[in-house]
C-alpha cells in the first residue's frame, strides 16, 4: 500500500479543518461529475420520461376525443332509436284503430244486413197475413151471403 | 486504546488524519479522493447499466433511474421555476446524487477493511475541502446564473426591498456556502465519529439504531444541500420586476 503515498516528502500536520489543493480538485471533479452525469443520465433519462409525458398526453387528448366522438354517436343513436320507437308505437296504435274500424264497420253491415232480412221477412209476413186476412175476409163475405141466401131462401 | 486489553480491528478513532499525496508543493488528500472515486465509479456504472437500453415501457434499473430523475426535476423545479430549471436540472441533481452517494457510502461500505498507510477512508462528504467545494460552486453558480440572466441589474437584489438591507445581503452570500460546507461536513463527520464511538465501546447491536439515523440524516443532508442550492439559483434567476 505504500505506492498510495506518492511522494515521501514532508507530510503535513493535517487536522479536520485542513483546506488544501483537494478543494479546488474536488470542485474540477464534481464539475466533472455534472457534465458526464448530463451527457450520461439527464438528458437521455429526460428525454424518455418527457416523450412519454407528450405520449400520454396526446393518447389521452386523443381518448378524450374518441370518447367525445362515441357520446356523439351514442346520443345519435339513442334519438334514432326513440324515433324508431315512437314510430313503432304510432305504427301499432294505428294498426289497432284499423282493426277497430274493420271490426265495427264489419259489425255494423252485418246488423244492418240482418236488420234489413229480419224487416224483409216481417214485411212478407205482414203481406201474406194480410193476404190470408183478405182471402179470409172475402171467404166470410162469401159464406155469410150463403148464409143470408139460404134463410132468406127457408123463410 | 491502553485501557482495553485487546484492540478490535474495526473500532479505531481518527480523526484529522490524512493519506497525503503530493503535487509538486500542493497537498491533497488522497483517502477523499480513493473513496469518491469509487463512489463515483459505482455511481456512472448503475447510470450506464440503467440507460443502456431506454425503453418508453421502463423495465429493471430504469424504473430506478426515472424515479431519481422525477424526483431531482421535481427539487430543481420546485425552487428554480418552470422557466429555468432544465438549464439546473443536471448541477443540482449531480450535487444531490454525489452528496447522497458519499453519505450513504461512506455509512454502509465497510471501508476499515482497506487499510491505508495513513488517515482512512470514509464518506467524501465528511472532509471539509468537498463541502466547500461544492458550496462554493454553488455561489459561483449563483452569481453565474444572476448575472447571465439580468446583467448588472442582478446586484438590485442586494437593494430590495430597502438599501438598509445592503450589508446584510453581502453577509449574506459569504454566509451562504458557510452554512452550506459547514451543515453536511459537520453532520457527516458528527455522524462518523458518533458511530465510531459507540462501536468503539459496544461493537454489537447498540450502534445499529444510530447507524440508521446516520442513514437518515445522510439523506436529509443531500437534500437539503441541493434544496438550498437550488433555492439559491433560483434566488438569483427571480424577476423581482
Amino acid at each position: 500500500m505504500t505506492w498510495l503515498l506518492l511522494a515521501e516528502a514532508a507530510v503535513p500536520e493535517g487536522g479536520l479543518f485542513d483546506l488544501d489543493a483537494t478543494l479546488p480538485l474536488m470542485a474540477v471533479q464534481v464539475v466533472l461529475l455534472t457534465f458526464l452525469l448530463n451527457s450520461l443520465f439527464f438528458r437521455p433519462v429526460g428525454k424518455v420520461v418527457e416523450e412519454r409525458e407528450g405520449y400520454i398526453s396526446t393518447s389521452l387528448a386523443d381518448a378524450k376525443q374518441k370518447l367525445a366522438q362515441v357520446e356523439r354517436l351514442e346520443a345519435d343513436l339513442t334519438e334514432q332509436l326513440r324515433g324508431a320507437r315512437q314510430s313503432a308505437q304510432t305504427a301499432i296504435v294505428e294498426a289497432e284503430q284499423e282493426v277497430d274500424k274493420l271490426y265495427r264497420d264489419a259489425i255494423t253491415t252485418a246488423e244492418t244486413e240482418a236488420n234489413r232480412t229480419r224487416e224483409k221477412a216481417r214485411r212478407e209476413i205482414e203481406e201474406q197475413r194480410e193476404a190470408a186476412q183478405s182471402k179470409l175476409m172475402a171467404k166470410v163475405d162469401q159464406l155469410s151471403s150463403q148464409i143470408i141466401q139460404r134463410l132468406l131462401a127457408v123463410s | 486504546m491502553a485501557l482495553l486489553p485487546l484492540s478490535l480491528p474495526f473500532a479505531e478513532l481518527e480523526v484529522g488524519h490524512h493519506l497525503y499525496w503530493q503535487i509538486g508543493n500542493l497537498n491533497l488528500h488522497g483517502q477523499v479522493f480513493l473513496s469518491s472515486w469509487i463512489l463515483i465509479g459505482a455511481l456512472l456504472a448503475l447510470v450506464v447499466v440503467g440507460t443502456r437500453k431506454l425503453d418508453r415501457d421502463p423495465r429493471g434499473v430504469q424504473n430506478l433511474l426515472e424515479f431519481m430523475w422525477d424526483y431531482l426535476r421535481d427539487l430543481a423545479r420546485d425552487q428554480i421555476g418552470e422557466k429555468y430549471y432544465r438549464d439546473w436540472l443536471p448541477f443540482i441533481g449531480t450535487l444531490f446524487l454525489f452528496i447522497f452517494v458519499s453519505n450513504w457510502g461512506g455509512a454502509l461500505i465497510p471501508w476499515k477493511i482497506i487499510e491505508l498507510p495513513e488517515g482512512e477512508l470514509g464518506a467524501p462528504t465528511a472532509d471539509i475541502n468537498t463541502t466547500v467545494a461544492m458550496a462554493l460552486l454553488v455561489s459561483l453558480a449563483y452569481f453565474y446564473a444572476g448575472l447571465s440572466r439580468k446583467g448588472l441589474r442582478f446586484f438590485e437584489l442586494y437593494v430590495e426591498p430597502t438599501p438598509i438591507m445592503l450589508p446584510f445581503k453581502i453577509i449574506e452570500e459569504f454566509t451562504k456556502p458557510l452554512s452550506l460546507s459547514f451543515r453536511l461536513f459537520g453532520n457527516i463527520l458528527a455522524d462518523e465519529l458518533a458511530v465510531g464511538v459507540l462501536v468503539y465501546l459496544v461493537p454489537l447491536i447498540v450502534p445499529l439504531p444510530v447507524m440508521l439515523l446516520g442513514l437518515f440524516t445522510s439523506a436529509i443532508q443531500a437534500l437539503i444541500f441541493a434544496t438550498l442550492a437550488a433555492f439559491y439559483i433560483g434566488e438569483g434567476l427571480h424577476e423581482s420586476h
